[in-house]
């Protein structure tokens, strides 16, 4: 009788055991290098996963960390990882001073853009468009949209459908590299362009 | 006085909570399926819709995956998430200001598989992205994790 409550208990045991848990959380490395962390917030409770493949089960009892690797991360989330989109890509385009017209090197960029697109099932293009720090305000608003829009109608007369495409003009608020005003700086007058 | 005082603070505070569903209804376009396998639906405003690639998203949008399925989907702060089979995903409340990347972004995984890329909103504070599963809240500082909730 004692023999069966103890196997009874160990039994129970080990479907507790292999119930598993519920909710299960595993930071991944992180390509980029930069500090990355999730925190796991159980009502009062934290767990802070900073270290790659650093994971948390979270049961009844709070947040237990685990160590997870490559081969139970692939086994578990092996569909989710493979429907990951691909990351947003960006390129930026030079102008000439004043002008609506790309740089020589620039042109040859575009091409990187179109196999950027051509690589997804569906692109969204954003075409933001800059100006370095000479001409007043109106003047860079201006300019920095139609240089957007010259980038859109290029793009267009490779076979980009323009509706794909939006485009933003912001003068000369977000300089690439920082100048005084008046100041005719080649890095400022560009084209952001992202593939997402 | 004090009546006065109250009953203009009370009305600033009516005139803020206006803004504030104004700007939430606003959010249309929050983000795009560009990866679907398998049966996936959206839910909407108590409408299913197919969930076919390109189809653009919008803030309380609930993606649902079947046994076979699985759905990718890039937000506006360039987020990356997407979930596995039997998954139940909710896009709870988003908004994002592209010029400052201010922002907002939390999702709910009920139940299923999910793995974060985290955008533009984490990376310019790390307050400002969740992912909440049934019992706990995950804090988004920065990249990439994997996620899955088991009924």
């Amino acid at each position: 009788m004692n023999r069966l409550a103890c196997a009874a208990v160990v039994a129970a045991m080990l479907l507790a055991a292999c119930a598993g848990p519920k909710e299960t959380v595993v930071l991944l490395p992180n390509p980029g290098g930069q500090d990355t962390a999730v925190t796991v917030t159980q009502g009062t409770r934290q767990v802070v996963l900073a270290q790659p493949y650093a994971g948390a089960r979270l049961g009844p009892n709070g947040a237990e960390a685990f160590p997870s690797n490559a081969q139970q991360v692939r086994a578990q989330y092996g569909p989710a990882l493979a429907a990951q989109p691909l990351p947003p890509a960006q390129f930026t385009l030079f102008f000439v001073e004043g002008k609506d017209e790309f740089t020589d090197e620039s042109k040859r960029i575009v091409d990187s853009v179109f196999a950027e697109i051509a690589k997804r099932p569906i692109a969204d293009v954003i075409v933001i468009g800059h100006t370095d720090t000479v001409g007043n305000d109106a003047a860079n608003d201006a300019l920095s949209r139609q240089r957007a829009e010259v980038v859109r109608a290029a793009f267009a007369a490779r076979g980009l459908a323009s509706d794909k495409v939006v485009t933003i003009g912001r003068g000369k608020r977000e300089l690439a590299v920082s100048t005084g005003d008046g100041v005719a700086e080649p890095r400022n007058r560009r084209v952001e362009i992202l593939v997402r | 006085m004090t009546w006065i005082c109250s009953r203009r603070r009370g009305r600033a505070l009516l005139v803020a909570m206006a803004g504030l569903w104004l700007f939430d209804a606003a959010q249309a376009d929050v983000g795009q399926i560009k990866v679907a396998t398998g049966q996936v639906s959206v839910e909407r405003k108590g409408q299913s819709l197919p969930g076919r690639v390109g189809l653009v998203l919008e803030s309380e949008d609930v993606l649902r995956t079947g046994a076979d399925g699985a759905v990718g989907i890039t937000m506006r702060d360039n987020s990356l998430l997407s979930a596995g089979p039997n998954s139940i995903l909710t896009l709870e409340h988003f908004e994002f200001d592209p010029t400052t990347s201010d922002g907002r972004f939390d999702a709910r995984l009920r139940r299923g598989t999910l793995a974060v890329v985290s955008g533009r909103i984490a990376k310019k504070s790390p307050q400002a992205m969740t992912v909440r599963t049934p019992s706990a809240v995950l804090g988004v500082r920065g990249t990439e994790f994997v996620v899955s909730v088991d009924e």
